[in-house]
């Protein structure tokens, strides 16, 4: 029994990684990663931001499922993911300024980034708290990862830089990967190249 | 054809292949490109070469690793490659073609599905990448007839940072004695190889005829101090209007079908270039006006398609 729970445990975790994951298969919380995926700094910050809020929501949405009222469940998902978003964005101002800065308005808007909803509508209401943690961890890494690999691509093709360290001297960057349309460009072809895999695992 | 098609009378038949046509509008470039060489030194032809070659490598690549079937021989790939050169100035470092005529065809084109799927005009895409990414070497020009590759402003930028044109005679901007990009300069040049075309019944006069029109007219009234004042002679001549006009907009994927359309088409895209002369940041509109219109043209096909008959 113990074996089981942790099978399924551990499958909740690693299914946001991979198969579920949330920006490339999901195609959840798109505006935040096209908006900050300037340089991997800013992407880790970003990640972990929404993590920090998709664990807070799951963990009390799933503890409160059975107080909510199906009519209004919407806006108590929103109050509950408003407050962790402001305690998210308190805690950036308060001990890191200059990534605050960075991100600007897209830590206030992690309250309506769809991936924290769809998380709290789709998991977190039907199923118990443990599971719910780890779903949280895993669409949260898997979040995470997908900010990196972008803001990676763009930060190293558009500024030749790598968390802001310059890589090759005398490389001249492609200034538009670093520019918002570059960010559609490099997000389009990621989903096009997992879509390509995924078709050739089947 | 080995397939046997079986339709309804009446039949015609025509000569006509993508290949044939891709081919003629190649020959109907030659003049131009012998012009460029011819102002702006072998440096010219080095560009077109590199441009046409990775144009043709990148398509033959990416077919491969799509397992379509290579069609590198078409032509298309080989007049994005020309097109790509024509917009860019004679002295730019040997990765600049390179890397435009990459993402020309990967980007404007194979992406989408190859030729006659693509919404953007490959070459044009490929101009906006390399002015995004890299403005100081593709907005830096050769000065015509010079050795030593000294660089000059072209007449339009000239004209919207303030100083006098009085050096430049009309003659010298349709002849091509002016900076600029390769392919654009010699107006003669490129009216020969638009008048065969126009001669093969390649191109209609719907597009380029409003194109120039539109944009001649904006100018005219706009373009001076006071108003109906605007040196609009003056700007058919110079930039990239007349290559646009001609042999850019007129691209059959990715303007209009029928007539009315195009004219449509046409007049869009010289009310943005002349919007994008007059009060736009840079100097030069063209290519941004035909992407833009490029973007419109599904919408344009829609609302101006033929009534079908008895409906």
């Amino acid at each position: 029994m113990a074996d089981k729970k942790n099978d399924r445990a551990f499958a909740e975790l690693i299914k946001g990684i991979v198969r579920d994951n949330p920006t490339f298969v999901l195609a959840l919380g798109l505006c935040p990663t096209l908006a900050v995926s300037v340089s991997m700094t800013n992407g880790l910050g970003m990640g972990i931001a929404a993590t920090f809020v998709l664990l807070g929501s799951n963990i009390i949405i799933s503890l409160i499922k059975k107080f909510i009222p199906p009519e209004i469940r919407i806006p108590c998902y929103i109050v509950v993911i408003a407050t962790f978003v402001t305690i998210a964005e308190m805690a950036l101002k308060a001990y890191s300024p200059a990534l605050d800065r960075a991100l600007g308005i897209y830590v206030p808007l992690i309250v309506v980034n769809c991936m924290v909803l769809g998380r709290a509508e789709a998991f977190a209401s039907k199923n118990p708290v443990f599971y719910s943690i780890m779903d949280g961890i895993g669409m949260g890494i898997g979040f995470t990862l997908a900010l990196l690999l972008i803001s990676g691509i763009r930060e190293f093709l558009g500024f030749g830089k790598i968390f802001n360290f310059l890589v090759i001297k005398g490389f001249d960057p492609v200034r538009m990967i670093g520019l918002p349309s570059g960010a559609l460009l490099v997000i389009g072809l990621l989903l096009g190249f997992f879509n390509l895999l995924k078709n050739h695992n089947k | 054809m080995d397939k046997f098609i079986v339709t309804s009378s009446p039949h015609l038949h025509k000569k006509e292949s993508v290949r044939r046509i891709m081919w003629t509008v190649n020959m109907s470039l030659l003049p131009a490109a012998v012009a460029g060489v011819f102002i702006f030194g072998a440096g010219a032809a080095w560009i077109m070469a590199l441009c046409i070659l990775s144009a043709i490598i990148s398509e033959a690549v990416l077919q491969k690793l799509t397992h379509r079937k290579i069609s590198v021989l078409d032509g298309s790939a080989f007049l994005t490659g020309l097109l790509l050169a024509f917009n860019l100035p004679a002295r730019v470092p040997f990765w600049i073609p390179i890397a435009g005529s990459f993402f020309a065809i990967a980007i404007g084109k194979q992406v989408f599905g190859g030729l006659g799927q693509n919404i953007f005009n490959p070459a044009l895409a490929g101009r906006a990448f390399l002015t995004a990414s890299w403005p100081k070497y593709v907005t830096t020009f050769t000065a015509p007839f010079s050795c030593d590759a000294t660089t000059c402003a072209t007449p339009l930028t000239l004209l919207k940072e303030g100083p006098g044109l009085d050096h430049l005679s009309y003659m010298d901007l349709f002849l091509g004695k002016k900076g600029g990009c390769i392919g654009e300069v010699c107006i003669l040049a490129l009216l020969i190889g638009a008048a065969y075309l126009f001669y093969k019944k390649y191109i209609t006069w719907h597009i380029p005829l409003s194109y120039i029109a539109a944009t001649a007219l904006v100018i005219w009234i706009f373009g001076g101090k006071p108003l109906f004042s605007g040196d609009w002679f003056f700007h058919i001549l110079s930039g990239g209007l007349i290559l646009g006009a001609f042999f850019m907009a007129t691209d059959y994927v990715t303007s209009p079908l029928t007539g009315k359309g195009q004219i449509i088409f046409g007049a869009g895209c010289g009310l943005l270039t002349a919007v994008l002369r007059i009060w736009g940041g840079s100097a030069e509109g063209v290519s941004y006006a035909i992407l833009m219109m490029n973007a419109a043209t599904p919408v344009i096909d829609r609302f101006t398609a033929n009534r079908v008959y008895g409906s």
